[in-house]
């Protein structure tokens, strides 16, 4: 791309009115993530609150942080990182999450609602009474 | 002898300006910090049912207001941005200060939100849901005050008509501390 067609397309990218209508579609994605889980439908809570949460952080890094139109080298340096995340989540979630092992016996127990209603459990590792 | 501007803020051999390089390398470990804390949210919140309960006592509609606060002073430090590009530095300045004062109105909800849960005897330490609401929140809050500090130093010089880049380069720090509240609130506010 030549330079003045760049600097063109940065110019283009550049708009105050253009940043108020994106803070707008902010704004209305933002009261659909706080009115959808009122419904209290799992999918539905799962669609307007952390789908809607990546359509909003994509709109702010795109059009605000102006990564739409930022050089290769910035996207690749932000998702080796995302990548080095991956890494550290599938290395260690297995270990966290699927902790059901038949060699060692785990000592926790999942506190109810009333044991936190009732402030009850402590620092939240209750224990089996031996 | 005449001030010389050092050749690592002039030069741009990847055709990034140094400036904005530098954020980009401070948001990748920042994204690492922060990643790596909403991960590990993320394995105990999908494998612990009791986390749900406690979540509920967070106050989401503060924390929608937040939300709509920060996308809101991410707007103004855009529009400083956009100011400063046409060197209209006196509306640059403006928006900046907007900006603080966006993080200023984030930072009082959040004592807000904090004493409100201490004397309801939620504490850091009640729990390990409370221990990562406090240290993501807390974390997070720090670096809203970091990029308030940061802003206040950077309108003195673009109410001077100098370093009028930086006004890029701290917006995109502050867009990616917005960002992060984008991905925390739901989480922490409304998943329950």
């Amino acid at each position: 791309m030549s330079e003045a067609a760049e600097h063109q397309e940065h110019h283009e990218a550049h708009g105050a009115g253009r940043y108020v209508k994106i803070w707008i579609i902010l704004l209305v994605l933002l009261g659909v993530s706080v009115i959808g889980p009122l419904a209290e439908i799992k999918w539905l809570t799962l669609i307007t609150a952390f789908g809607i949460a990546l359509v909003k952080a994509g709109m702010v890094c795109a059009y605000f942080m102006h990564l739409n139109i930022e050089k290769k080298l910035a996207w690749y340096i932000l998702f080796a990182t995302l990548l080095l995340l991956l890494v550290f989540f599938t290395g260690i979630a297995p270990d966290v999450m699927k902790p059901e092992g038949q060699n060692w016996e785990s000592l926790y127990v999942e506190p109810t609602q009333t044991d936190v209603e009732g402030h009850g459990y402590g620092d939240g590792h209750a224990e089996k009474a031996h | 002898m005449a001030f010389q501007v050092p050749i690592a803020t002039s030069r741009s051999s990847t055709g990034i300006p140094t400036s904005r390089l530098a954020v980009w390398w401070v948001l990748a470990s920042e994204i690492v910090i922060f990643g790596g804390l909403i991960m590990s949210y993320l394995m105990f919140r999908l494998h612990h049912e009791s986390w749900s309960y406690e979540a509920a006592k967070t106050d989401p509609w503060a924390g929608g207001f937040n939300t709509f606060v920060l996308l809101t002073s991410s707007l103004f430090v855009v529009l400083a941005h956009h100011a400063a590009e046409n060197n209209d530095t006196k509306k640059s300045f403006r928006y900046i200060w907007y900006t603080i004062g966006g993080g200023g109105v984030f930072m009082m909800v959040k004592i807000y939100e904090y004493s409100s849960k201490i004397m309801h005897d939620y504490t850091m330490f009640k729990s390990v849901f409370w221990s990562f609401y406090y240290t993501a929140t807390g974390l997070h809050g720090f670096h809203v005050l970091c990029g308030m500090v940061i802003m206040a130093i950077i309108a003195q010089d673009v109410k001077k008509g100098k370093n009028l880049h930086r006004v890029e380069a701290i917006g995109i720090y502050w867009h990616f501390v917005d960002v992060i509240w984008i991905f925390l609130f739901p989480l922490l506010y409304i998943a329950k």
